[in-house]
């Protein structure tokens, strides 16, 4: 698979009478929506009202207390996704290459040093540890996973958060591509980032 | 580079990142070597408290290296990718904790010569004493790779990881202690390579199971 060329696999995400609980609390029920190759999904909902708990379900890292999500078209499913959390997973210590490097080995892809330098503007501090970076590009530096190892289903999580404007800019960018390449992209968003959503999904209990 | 190959690595560095494996090589050598200041230096008596002393501060200075082990990655959001990534969860586990034992386990197998040298050891029971302690750590890590998962979620959880973990430890610390004092050797070097290998075998299964259960 190239690194930014077209999916082989047509993925789509069909979501059925879904139904979300953290701890004792249920968050929403019958949720129901599918997304097709090429969309890009928005989640909407007020603070608290599970957005993260259904990127996290669909992920497959939080169990639905009822209903189903089914991810089809995906060659291979352990490929078929990516994660943006709002936890960026970053080791303060490490430096930012070092980033790179263990993404592409975990998710089997190519550190794209050049390229994540040039579009995500990390090419002044390559070399450093996550720990001088600001928030920003702490957050660019997370969402270079996207490019590191391509997957056709983007879960992103506020991917702008603490983005700046330019950032914000990079960001539509890169989901225009990977919805041009036939990827799907669902983003829980506080406000929506810029570049119309194919469709929008409201969480609410 | 494959996923097991990147992440030892990343642990390594992250684990001499600042000298943090150094604190339990400190930890190791001071404890040990304050024996004979506070016995003081009668051979008899350094001969029969050492080798016990040796393993019990072992087992401790591997032990403060485990709270932070899963916590941390389940805290930044790194272990939802480890989640995430195609290579089971249980080979990521075994490559973290084969990191910790050649960042730790090793160092402490080897200050384990000067150590045995000052508190009375005979001499050419050294080698076997480095030997005993380098299978004992990599049983220690093993076990405790689950004590770690299974502490990850909780704040402050060096208590209850204490409780879990040191009746495990419990025969790699018999056992290298009769290794020390140089009884039935053979024996006990038996029983040392079978708490290595069960640790390494059921070690990284059993906590990526505990895991799985921590990132809901």
């Amino acid at each position: 698979m190239s690194a930014r060329g077209p999916f082989r696999d047509r993925p789509s995400i069909r979501v059925e009478a879904l139904s979300l609980s953290r701890g004792q609390r249920v968050l929403f029920e019958g949720l129901s929506f599918a997304a097709a190759s090429g969309a890009y999904v928005e989640v909407q909902g007020s603070n608290g009202s599970g957005k993260t708990s259904l990127l996290r379900a669909i992920a497959g890292l939080l169990r639905p207390r009822a209903g189903q999500i089914a991810i089809e078209g995906a060659e291979d499913p352990s490929l078929a996704l990516h994660y943006v959390g709002h936890a960026n997973a970053l080791k303060r210590e490490a430096s930012v290459r070092a980033h790179l490097h263990y993404w592409a080995g975990l998710f089997g892809g190519s550190p794209s040093e050049d390229y994540v330098a040039q579009t995500l503007g990390l090419g002044p501090v390559m070399s450093l540890p996550v720990r001088v970076l600001s928030q920003g590009q702490a957050r660019r530096l997370a969402l270079s996973r996207l490019i590191v190892a391509p997957r056709p289903i983007w879960l992103l999580d506020e991917p702008a958060a603490a983005l700046d404007e330019g950032g914000k800019a990079v960001l539509n960018e890169m989901i225009a591509a990977h919805r041009a390449s036939g990827g799907i992209a669902i983003a829980a968003v506080h406000e929506p980032l810029g570049a119309p959503p194919s469709q929008a999904v409201r969480v609410a209990a | 580079m494959s996923a097991f190959g990147v992440t030892f690595r990343r642990e390594l560095a992250l684990l001499w990142a600042g000298g943090g494996a150094l604190a339990p090589i400190g930890y190791f050598l001071g404890a040990t070597l304050l024996v004979p200041l506070a016995m003081g230096p009668e051979r008899t008596l350094l001969q029969a408290a050492g080798p016990p002393l040796v393993w019990i501060a072992a087992a401790l200075s591997v032990m403060g290296m485990l709270e932070r082990l899963f916590q941390a990655d389940l805290e930044d959001g790194s272990l939802d990718q480890m989640l995430l990534s195609a290579p089971p969860l249980e080979l990521i586990v075994f490559a973290k904790g084969a990191a910790l034992w050649v960042a730790i386990g090793l160092p402490l197998a080897l200050t384990g010569a000067p150590i045995a040298i000052a508190l009375q050891a005979p001499v050419e029971r050294v080698p076997s004493i480095v030997a005993s302690l380098a299978l004992g750590t990599a049983g220690f890590v093993g076990v405790g790779l689950i004590g770690a998962a299974l502490t990850a979620s909780v704040k402050r959880g060096g208590v209850l990881l204490a409780l879990i973990v040191l009746p495990l430890f419990a025969p790699p610390i018999i056992f290298g202690a009769s290794v020390a004092s140089g009884e039935d050797v053979a024996a006990a070097f038996a029983i040392l390579g079978g708490c290595a290998l069960g640790g390494l075998a059921l070690g990284p299964i059993a906590a990526a199971a505990a895991l799985r259960l921590q990132a809901e």
